[in-house]
């Protein structure tokens, strides 16, 4: 692994591995010294043209619990808010000597054009990408939900996948960049997805996408989900027609209090309920729903650590990496 | 991981020969238990932390061995897994490492004797990654180092306090520890590889 | 004086067809076949060998970017030329969307007289249909047909006429002219922020999507408002199947409206788009492979009347960057004629006199240029292009002389190189490389 740019791009035994180590990752930050060493003297540099503060300190937490030292660039009162492009910027990092790059981006793509040009020749994590993908936020969430399906057939989660298991994505897929990632490594790994939105909200070729389709919240939840993932949505896309009012998209398609109720009458905890947040209490998903002992919510934050210490590993060990400083591909001068 | 020789390049060896049988092993363990109870003045404290893959089943082992001189003792309740993939100083040199878990006894290893066991001592530089993880996981009171074999050629100033046995060999040999636990019933042995 | 020279050129094959030699004399085709070595003019010609090469009228483009005045950095009518002149060019229309934008007969007259300094092809100045490209105000349509450049196609393109009146007016208004309007069909309230073709790559990708139906409703509009008014119209770079398929209806109906593709939209589809190389971003973006095969049949079938290039070259920092920070455009005028030839002549859907026709003649004829796109036949006007057809090569964008950077076809090997190129008479390439320019009278 170069590169995590999408879940696309994972294969079953890849995301397994990363899950499994994450495991061990979870195990050290229960213990007292929240330390290891393994990227001790590497430099990972967070690089945030969007603000994103719960990403970036779970990258910094992540990085920071592998000895790692930690560049956070942020665009906003830099050199990028005067104009720089992107390619200086990347250029810029290389200089600095970065080992590796986290970036957020508002545009989808960004990461991939790093990682694909010369401008910087370091391991690129993608941290989100406009409205593509969030490729580390559905290994948390794969993370979250493997604990939960091994936790419930009792077997061990180490090497297991999540085969049989049926997750329901809701909200807005079409601005999505966490509902991509999932569905693709949710599918890779065994689970079967079912997209649930207002047809406004799901993207122009997505019917072929391996996924079910519902308009409809409560079918889905009737038909029988072990788990349910709310996506954020944002209350001004009503006034770009792809609703009337948040009031409407509430009782369609948000986790109310109702629903709620419809769900402890049917089983007693089997179903999570799961956001990536930040959370919009009361559209998409109500304040019992968030806080009900169904709710996987700070589960996911956790974990989320605990991955990005797989993946930051992962890219920063093994020879794959390219040559080490004293070689000659780092400019003189540095 | 103890077995360091693992990691060296696959080429066909030009000869092999058996230097621990089945029973030889056998035989060395119990003797190693019996050292180990010895230096300890008896089965107080101690904890024997395997290192993965080989070190593990081998203070299984022990453990069960040392058990069976003090009844009573549960042979799991002193026995633990150390991985020490994140300690290693070639992370960046080999390939990609999948750590194993660390699984520490319920009574931890604050104020204990740890044992620390492995297969093969060689260049010493997983022991001293296991030192580090070890720091950070607790204080022990004494730590000891425990190996099947110990074939020299030291790149630190590491030595064990009990060893199965000694084998003199040239770096460019391998020696592979078989273990049941690991490599299936039937494969119980250590073996010097010569590789031309 | 250079064009007081003459030539003769030996073997060649015209549109294909049996070998020919033709003595080019005084900027005219002055014999052709067994008469031209006969001929008295032929004795002190320079002799081109050209046997087995394929002969052509000049290509002639209804849709280039020159880019000058404003973005010289882009592109300057004499290196946008020059690359004409590379691809087999003898005329280039220069789309009007300048800085300042051409909209008036001065600028329009700046655009004409530079080419003319340039001697490399003709440059056709474009006119705005309206001021600044604004869409709310009819520029100087009739002072700009009126100039010395003789504008005859006027087009907003890079955007579209969207006002439904406007767009009325402005057809009705250049019948008096005998003009034409070049719309570029693109809804804009459905692509607001568009990236790519929306579909099934976009669903993936995150990209927000530009649908087929953004270009097919409008130039539903335009053939039924220019039925109506009974108007020329010009589609530029249509690049759906159901565009296709609406001008199909509408030539069936007898609208006087004409179409043209591009060479990457014969070529390339959005799958490329997954790369996030900003090379390929253009507008009309790239489409489906089920589009390419529609446009490649309506242009084999005449529903599609010409090559236009769309050459659209961008400094290197425009494209140097993430996609949605990146201009629209690709180069084109020195891969156009082997794109053509490798997905419409060697797949065997149309013939070199087609291929004639669709880079030549139609194209001259819808931008009224009356001494280009002609026959090849004595007396004609001698913007010859040889092209030896047998030849393959791989695009580098770093050995082109337009400025731009930006082709899509880097490191494909395409077939067909342009050997020779006669411009009025003057030999503007030879041996494949470019030669001198023509020098003409006042301008």
């Amino acid at each position: 692994m170069k590169h995590l740019l999408s879940t696309l791009d994972l294969s079953r035994a890849d995301a397994i591995r990363i899950l499994d180590i994450a495991e061990e990752m979870a195990a050290v930050g229960t213990r007292e010294v929240k330390k290891l060493p393994a990227l001790r003297g590497r430099t990972v540099v967070n690089l945030f043209f969007e603000d994103s503060t719960r990403t970036r300190i779970s990258f910094e937490a992540a990085a920071k619990r592998l000895s790692a030292d930690v560049i956070n660039f942020s665009a906003k009162g830099s050199s990028v808010s005067k104009g720089e492009s992107l390619k200086d910027t990347a250029q810029t990092l290389q200089a600095i000597g970065a080992d590796a790059v986290v970036i957020r981006h508002g545009a989808s793509g960004a990461p991939a054009r790093l990682a694909a040009t010369d401008w910087i020749d370091a391991p690129v994590v993608n941290a989100g990408d406009g409205t593509h993908e969030h490729p580390t936020q559905a290994l948390l969430d794969a993370f979250t939900l493997r604990t939960h399906w091994s936790a419930l057939h009792g077997h061990t989660s180490l090497g297991s996948d999540l085969s049989g298991m049926r997750v329901a994505i809701v909200g807005d897929i079409l601005h999505s960049r966490v509902a991509r990632s999932n569905l693709w490594l949710l599918r890779t790994l065994g689970a079967e997805v079912t997209m649930v939105a207002p047809p406004t909200l799901l993207p122009h070729g997505s019917n072929v996408w391996p996924c079910t389709i519902s308009y409809d919240l409560d079918a889905t939840l009737a038909s029988g989900t072990d788990a349910v993932m709310m996506l954020r949505v944002q209350g001004e896309r009503m006034h770009d027609s792809y609703f009337p009012n948040t009031r409407e998209y509430s009782r369609l398609w948000g986790f109310d209090d109702a629903r709620l109720a419809a769900l402890d009458a049917r089983d007693t905890g089997e179903t999570i309920i799961m956001h990536p947040g930040p959370m919009n209490r009361g559209l998409e998903i109500s304040s019992a729903a968030a806080d009900s002992p169904r709710s996987t919510v700070l589960a996911q934050v956790a974990n989320g650590v605990a991955v990005r210490m797989a993946v930051l590993y992962l890219l920063l060990s093994g020879d794959q990496q390219r040559p080490a400083p004293s070689d000659a591909t780092r400019p003189a001068g540095l | 991981m103890g077995n360091e020789q693992n990691h060296a390049p696959a080429t066909a060896p030009v000869s092999a020969r058996i230097v621990l049988s089945s029973e030889d092993i056998d035989r060395v363990i119990t003797r190693i238990a019996h050292e180990i109870i010895e230096a300890n003045k008896g089965v107080a404290d101690l904890v024997l932390l395997g290192i993965p893959s080989r070190g593990f089943p081998l203070a299984q082992r022990l453990a069960q061995r040392i058990a069976a001189t003090s009844p009573g003792l549960d042979p799991a309740s002193i026995t633990g897994q150390l991985d020490v993939t994140m300690y290693r100083d070639d992370l960046r040199r080999s390939t990609t490492r999948t750590p194993a878990p660390t699984r520490l006894p319920a009574s931890g290893i604050d104020d204990k004797v740890v044992v620390l066991v492995d297969d093969v001592l060689y260049s010493g530089r997983t022991i001293r990654a296991a030192l580090d993880a070890i720091a950070d996981l607790g204080r022990p009171r004494i730590v000891r180092l425990a190996v099947l074999v110990d074939r020299g050629h030291r790149e630190l100033p590491i030595r064990a306090d009990h060893v199965g046995k000694n084998l003199p060999t040239a770096t460019t040999e391998k020696v592979r520890v078989h273990l049941a636990e690991v490599d299936g019933a039937d494969n119980n042995e250590v073996v010097i590889e010569a590789h031309a | 004086m250079s064009t007081n020279t003459s030539y003769l050129i030996r073997g060649a094959k015209p549109l294909g067809n049996e070998a020919s030699d033709i003595l080019v004399l005084d900027g005219k085709i002055a014999a052709l076949g067994a008469d031209a070595a006969t001929h008295p003019g032929a004795a002190a010609a320079t002799v081109i060998e050209a046997a087995g090469q394929i002969a052509l009228p000049g290509l002639v483009d209804l849709h280039t970017h020159l880019r000058e005045p404003g973005r010289e950095d882009a592109e300057t009518v004499e290196t946008g030329t020059r690359a004409a002149a590379l691809g087999g060019f003898t005329a280039v229309h220069a789309m009007a969307n300048s800085n300042p934008v051409a909209d008036t007969a001065g600028v329009v007259e700046q655009v004409w007289s530079l080419g003319k300094r340039s001697g490399w092809v003709d440059v056709r100045p474009v006119g705005a249909v309206t001021v600044g490209l604004a869409g709310t105000q009819m520029s100087e349509i009739g002072a700009m047909a009126d100039s010395r450049a003789q504008v005859r196609v006027f087009s907003d393109d890079g955007i579209c006429v969207f006002d439904p009146l406007l767009m009325r007016r402005a057809l009705e208004y250049v019948k008096a002219f005998d003009g034409v309007v070049a719309q570029h069909a693109q809804e804009p309230r459905l692509t607001e922020g568009a990236q790519m073709n929306e579909g099934e790559v976009s669903a993936v990708l995150g990209l927000a999507g530009w649908p087929a139906v953004a270009e097919e409703s409008i130039i539903a509009r335009d053939v039924l408002l220019a039925e109506h008014v009974g108007s020329r119209l010009h589609i530029c770079h249509v690049s759906t199947a159901g565009s296709v398929e609406i001008i199909r209806w509408a030539k069936s109906r007898g609208v006087n409206v004409t179409a043209e593709v591009t060479p990457h939209h014969l070529l390339l589809t959005d799958e490329l788009v997954k790369s996030y190389d900003p090379v390929y971003k253009v507008n009309p973006p790239l489409r489906r492979e089920a589009d390419v095969m529609a446009l490649r049949a309506g242009l084999a079938d005449g529903t599609i009347d010409i090559i236009g290039t769309d050459h659209a070259p961008h400094p290197s920092e425009a494209k140097e960057c993430e996609w949605a920070a990146a201009a629209m455009g690709m180069t084109g005028l020195e891969t156009a004629l082997s794109v053509v030839q490798h997905t419409m002549v060697e797949t065997g859907m149309i013939s070199w006199a087609d291929f004639a026709r669709i880079t030549s003649t139609a194209p001259a004829a819808i931008g009224r240029v009356a001494d280009q796109g002609r026959e090849l036949a004595m007396g004609e006007p001698a913007n010859i292009t040889l092209v030896d057809a047998e030849a393959r090569w791989i695009v580098d964008p770093f050995a082109m002389a337009t400025k731009g950077r930006n082709s899509p076809f880097k490191g494909l090997e395409l077939p067909g190189k342009v050997t020779s190129v006669f411009f009025h008479g003057h030999p503007t390439v030879l041996g494949g490389k470019l030669a001198t320019p023509r020098v003409s009278g006042a301008f």
